[in-house]
């Protein structure tokens, strides 16, 4: 066999781990959401394969040791969605998952907005739509003057590109250069109260408006799949002199009921939670039984 | 902890900006953490001097002042400190909600510069006078709050806030500025200064209200009253110790501040004391209103807030008490 055959498969058997891992986290997710019976599902599933991608497989992270000064961050900038970074922190031993399945319930450590300060391996805190791109760009700024080469990945909603403080944190990341900060936005086309296109449109689209603020801009035409996930970070990287922007074409809810619902929170009884969670462990199940 | 006073009721020919500048030009040199972030504010504030010397580490946000909050927030994660300065209307009404969340909320606490506190606004008028700002940083749970009078506290207290973890929010004059303390005054945060200690009402202020509340004791003091003068420039932390000490001693109270009344020192020192022991509480500083445009001797007068004003809000708390 030669030497990139061999290269292929290793990649077809890298990428169907971090399938596994991605239904993995699906499954959980809705395990967590389903432990107080409501939550943001859509937000979360859409992000799901990106979030797959970077725990399963791309940042330089330890467990054992969170706060580690090299380490990569992860920033939840659309806050909403930490059900689905707990599933990914949970899968990675940061906590047993079970701890997770406490999710809002009194003095719980697994708020549904992402919290520094209650959640072993969580980077930032966000929720307040808007923040978490500042407060990742300011990291990554803090860890280039002290000469830390790690890079600060930050995922916003397209929902939350209403907000100004985007755009400022926009400006503010291409003045200053910072190409170890890297943006996805999730562009699952939906906001709280409707299609993103009829609440608040967003002109030319993210993309180019991203790159009309000097950023490096990918876009990735199908933001669920993991190997063009791969790809547009892999090509970021190889980006200097500028942040870069991923635009994830997602699909709000994707491999759940919400796929359909596009509720921006669900709130459902056992019955319903029970049905979501076995459809997610089948699909799981079915992954497992693929050949490559 | 130690002071000595020499207020004479003149200018000093520095400005107090320079109080913060300068005490940032020593930090910056002996530790490489310390940031100062701005808002196109630079020139306002004096800090050329740092940007010349520390390039790399005084940071302009231009006019965006939400991300310059939460930016200077996430750099405290990886181990920073930050220094942010903008105005104080902006530092208070325009990012309270990344102070609040990305700082405070989260453990990042990053040291807040607002310059033009109240009144010294002057000229600038209405839309660049804070009287609420303090106000806003009270309501942060864990923050310090703190309304200087000179450049020597200043410049003291910029440099124990370096050790200092907690959000932070300082006011700066950035003017002209009526000396105070000499140097070599210390200051503790947490710990108001006793300037004089009278036995029949007790003055407690801060800022541009310790020049006019020391005005006010020397008038008094002819009239055979005696007032203790407490520069409670710590407005949170609020040393309780000493208010109580003040209230047991005076019996009655006059607050004297540049900011509203309802929302600022007096509101903070009367919540301590109607629950610890109430006594009669005049209070001086803004009443319910906005800014506006003129020179601050003028707002001084406009607000009822100079040493005429403190006169006659100590004479009607002294004849308060008992009743």
């Amino acid at each position: 066999m030669d030497l990139e055959k061999v290269y292929m498969m290793e990649n077809d058997q890298s990428i169907k781990e971090l399938k596994l891992f991605a239904a993995n986290i699906r499954l959980e997710t809705l395990k967590i959401i389903a432990s107080i019976g409501a939550g943001h599902v859509g937000g979360c599933m859409s992000i799901a394969d990106a979030i797959a991608v970077l725990y399963g497989k791309v940042l330089n992270i330890d467990p054992k040791d969170p706060l580690k000064k090299d380490r990569d961050w992860c920033v939840l900038s659309k806050g909403h969605a930490g059900p689905v970074l707990y599933a990914a922190l949970g899968l990675k031993g940061y906590f047993p998952m079970e701890e997770a399945y406490t999710l809002n319930h009194y003095r719980t450590k697994f708020p549904s907005h992402t919290d520094r300060t209650k959640t072993r391996g969580v980077d930032l805190t966000a929720g307040s739509l808007g923040q978490g791109i500042s407060e990742a760009a300011g990291a990554a700024l803090g860890n280039r003057m002290q000469g830390i080469e790690s890079y600060v990945y930050v995922f916003v909603g397209d929902g939350e590109c209403d907000e100004g403080e985007v755009w400022e944190a926009a400006q503010f990341s291409a003045h200053y250069k910072l190409d170890h900060l890297i943006c996805f936005v999730d562009d699952n086309k939906y906001q709280l109260d409707g299609f993103v296109d009829d609440v608040m449109s967003h002109g030319p689209g993210l993309a180019a408006k991203f790159k009309a603020f000097g950023w490096n801009t990918i876009e990735v035409e199908d933001g669920n799949d993991i190997k063009q996930i791969i790809d547009a970070i892999d090509e970021t990287k190889a980006n200097t002199g500028s942040p870069s922007a991923i635009v994830l074409h997602t699909i709000k809810g994707k491999g759940t009921f919400a796929e359909n619902t596009h509720e921006h929170s669900t709130h459902a009884d056992k019955a319903f939670w029970d049905k979501a969670i076995a459809k997610a462990q089948s699909d799981l199940e079915a992954l497992k039984g693929e050949t490559l | 902890m130690s002071h000595t006073l020499i207020f004479n009721d003149t200018k000093d020919t520095r400005n107090c900006r320079e109080g913060y500048v300068d005490a940032m030009y020593d930090l910056m040199k002996e530790d490489e953490k310390i940031v100062h972030i701005d808002c196109d504010l630079i020139g306002c504030v004096g800090a050329g001097k740092l940007k010349e010397a520390y390039a790399d580490r005084v940071i302009n946000c231009g006019i965006a002042e939400a991300n310059a909050a939460a930016m200077a927030a996430g750099m405290k994660a990886t181990g920073m400190i930050p220094y942010l300065h903008t105005f104080g209307v902006f530092a208070g009404r325009r990012i309270f909600d990344q102070i609040f969340i990305s700082s405070a909320y989260s453990n990042l606490g990053i040291h807040v510069i607002g310059t033009d506190p109240g009144v010294t606004a002057g000229v600038n008028g209405a839309t660049h006078m804070p009287f609420e700002d303090a106000g806003l940083y009270l309501e942060i749970p864990g923050a310090v709050v703190l309304d200087p009078c000179d450049y020597t506290q200043v410049n003291v207290l910029t440099k124990k806030l370096c050790k200092d973890d907690r959000l932070s929010y300082l006011r700066l004059i950035r003017r002209g500025f009526k000396l105070v303390y000499g140097e070599g005054s210390d200051f503790e945060i947490g710990k108001a200064v006793t300037l004089k200690q009278g036995k029949d009402c007790a003055i407690i202020c801060s800022g541009i209200m310790v020049g006019n509340a020391l005005k006010a004791h020397d008038a008094l003091l002819k009239e055979g009253i005696e007032v203790s003068i407490i520069d409670m420039f710590t407005w949170k932390p609020l040393d309780e110790e000493t208010l109580l000490r003040a209230a047991e001693t005076c019996d009655c109270i006059v607050s004297a501040e540049n900011h509203l009344i309802s929302c600022g020192l007096g509101s903070a020192v009367a919540n301590f004391l109607a629950a610890n022991h109430p006594v009669p509480q005049e209070f001086i500083g803004i009443k319910d209103r906005f800014g506006q445009t003129a020179l601050q001797e003028v707002l001084e007068e406009e607000y009822e807030m100079t040493s005429d004003h403190i006169i006659n809000a100590v004479k009607k708390a002294i004849q308060r008490k008992g009743r």
